[in-house]
């Protein structure tokens, strides 16, 4: 990327930064209710949802976008960051549940007195967001080396990382893994000590979920600067170069799988203390094909692109399902067949699209060649355009 | 035969099949340091597998094939042999569109290759100067911040030899680099590879035959996945046995 728009991408993202981390909670903090400035608590609720959703769509695009890999699991991660922080929080509910035992309701309806040894380091926090980095890594680094490491790419590499995620949606819906079953975590009260139901407390997550996301996006843009960067870039359009350059490409892959992971992670940890609930349909791999239509909405290898893409397909989301519920579904494919065949770099490619546009169709057209060896110049070039062969 | 110390590449008795079609059979092959070898036959001869045995893209069933003195090439993994200072370009330009000539030149400058690295390295002022002379070597000076996807054919695959250089490699293995080329473009990439002969062994397989006399000094003729001749290009081009694979001529006597 030239040096110029990169600057104009960074200051964009600056002032979308500090309107979302100082002036929205402002907004929301210290204007009163019945101005037409104020930010209602709602607005600051679904906003926060969104920016989660972008931290999603940020590791979607980190793997398809910039490797070439198209993960159709990354809510995989995404909830199992969640049901991490779930986990903590279920302890933070103490005797306040329904049953008023010492231990998450669930585990009561079960039939369980005690907690279960697995569940006791979850009463810290700290051990909690330990977890939520290392769970998603080790299974990313588990999958990831045996899949890269037996050369599994494309449409194979998708299959495999949708079955994953199902196999683990099937297995936090058993009840028998104490993770709550179909029902999962809910009925939240406390993080660190602050009530989950105060608006105070909401608008703080709505600035870590934006100053996280602020974050990750740094970070990210910072690798695709490096020669890291441009090797995975290279991967994704020309592998067996990069192999018979003598570096071992399932490393590099291997490192970006596990680094998305933790990103997709993140955003599940901040998703589900403001959503109030994590459950297996989480993982359900309708959910990753969605953070997949966002990615390609946004527009894929940027990163501005999925930030935008998980805002605005959330946004029409949370319109469309009160105004036309039966038909999200059916618009959601539409919409994700239109842009991959007439907006091949989606939102954030658009400008540069309706410029080649406007220069293929008003610009002056390249005289034809006239003289008899022009043509016959032209000619030979166009049958000795080189035809791939397949390997 | 007697090992001669100079061989910089050396297949013996080497079996490869695939699904029950023998690709490779008793292929033995030698070549010295700092030649240029030219490999033809026709189509299904196994001329690519060759070049997927040495750089251990595929593993043979039985055979050896040795680098240098004594480096078992079997035993190593494709970035292991590339390390070792075997380059091999590809038959279809294979080159990262999206990356500049500079870069492309760049990430295949020989030097680590671990991921911690790759994340902290920058260009040094030596790797400019290498990079810089390479280019010049295969005729993309003035290019070096063009992306690479907008390249010709032609410089494309001068890019990908570029980036072999690069690499340090000893061996280039350049699998048809004149395909698709105008006879303009086959005349000067003939002219890069014999300007690299002796400074690195060179082993190139090809069907356009004007290009094969321009850079031929020694042919071998591959065919069912067997050496069926060797020798110079008249040698080669006279050989009863060669006409009759490529032309389908019987012999008088047969007739």
């Amino acid at each position: 990327m030239p040096p110029k728009s990169s600057k104009a991408e960074l200051t964009a993202v600056a002032v979308v930064g500090v309107f979302f981390i100082v002036i929205l909670p402002c907004l929301n903090a210290y204007v009163p209710a019945g101005s037409w400035l104020h930010v209602s608590d709602f607005t600051i609720n679904v906003y926060g949802k969104y920016l989660c959703y972008a931290l999603l769509a940020i590791s979607v695009d980190l793997l398809w976008g910039y490797t070439g890999l198209l993960s159709l699991g990354q809510a995989l991660f995404f909830s199992l960051g969640g049901y991490m922080m779930g986990m903590y929080l279920m302890r933070m509910i103490g005797s306040l549940g329904q049953y008023h035992e010492p231990i998450p309701d669930f585990l009561v309806f079960l039939g369980w007195s005690n907690l279960p040894n697995f569940w006791k380091p979850f009463n810290h926090f700290v051990f909690a967001m330990m977890m939520a980095v290392l769970l998603p890594s080790v299974v990313a680094a588990i999958f990831g080396f045996l899949a890269f490491r037996s050369r599994i790419r494309g449409v194979y590499f998708a299959i495999l990382t949708q079955a994953l995620t199902y196999a683990a949606c099937l297995l936090f819906f058993r009840n028998s893994l104490l993770m709550g079953g179909n029902n999962g975590f809910t009925d939240f009260k406390f993080l660190l000590g602050y009530n989950l139901n105060s608006p105070a407390t909401q608008r703080g997550l709505f600035v870590c979920t934006a100053l996280s996301l602020l974050l990750a996006y740094l970070l990210c843009k910072w690798i695709t600067t490096t020669k890291f960067g441009k090797i995975q870039r290279a991967i994704r359009d020309c592998e067996n170069r990069v192999l018979f350059s003598g570096y071992s490409t399932a490393n590099f892959k291997l490192f970006v799988f596990v680094l998305a992971a933790i990103i997709a992670s993140l955003g599940g940890v901040l998703y589900v203390p403001q959503v109030g609930i994590i459950n297996p349909s989480e993982m359900a791999p309708d959910r990753s094909l969605e953070a997949v239509v966002w990615v390609a909405v946004g527009g894929r290898g940027t990163l501005v692109g999925p930030i935008v893409g998980a805002f605005l397909v959330n946004a029409l989301k949370t319109w469309a399902t009160r105004a036309y519920p039966d038909l999200w579904l059916l618009f959601l494919g539409a919409m994700f067949i239109f842009v991959t065949l007439f907006m091949p770099k989606g939102i954030v490619g658009l400008p540069a699209q309706l410029a080649a546009l406007k220069r293929r169709f008003f610009a002056p057209k390249p005289a034809a060649p006239k003289t008899l060896p022009a043509v016959i110049e032209r000619t030979r070039a166009i049958e000795q355009r080189p035809v791939a062969k397949p390997e | 035969m007697p090992r001669g110390r100079e061989f910089i590449l050396m297949l013996e008795e080497v079996n490869k099949t695939f699904e029950g079609f023998k690709a490779i059979s008793n292929l033995t092959f030698y070549m010295d340091e700092g030649e240029l070898r030219v490999i033809i036959g026709p189509n299904g001869a196994g001329k690519s597998t060759m070049l997927d045995l040495i750089t251990g893209r595929t593993k043979p069933d039985s055979g050896r094939i040795e680098f240098g003195l004594d480096t078992d090439l079997t035993k190593l993994s494709e970035p292991a042999i590339t390390r070792l200072g075997i380059g091999r370009k590809f038959q279809t330009p294979s080159v990262y569109i999206d990356h500049t000539v500079f870069e492309n030149i760049w990430l295949s400058l020989e030097g680590s290759r671990s991921v911690w690295q790759t994340l902290f390295s920058r260009v040094t002022p030596e790797q400019r100067a290498r990079i810089d002379d390479i280019l010049k070597t295969v005729s993309l000076d003035g290019k070096a911040h063009t992306l690479a996807g907008a390249l010709s054919h032609g410089q494309k695959q001068w890019l990908e030899i570029g980036m072999l250089l690069a690499q340090n490699a000893k061996l280039l293995l350049v699998d048809e680099p004149a395909a698709g080329m105008t006879d303009e473009e086959t005349h000067k990439t003939g002219e890069l590879l014999l300007s690299l002969e002796g400074k690195h062994s060179i082993v190139v397989i090809e069907h356009d035959m004007t290009f094969v006399r321009q850079i031929a000094r020694r042919i071998t003729v591959l065919h069912q996945g067997t050496v069926l001749c060797e020798g110079s290009v008249d040698q080669v081009q006279n050989d009863e046995r060669v006409q009759e694979v490529y032309l389908g001529r019987k012999r008088r006597e047969k007739c």
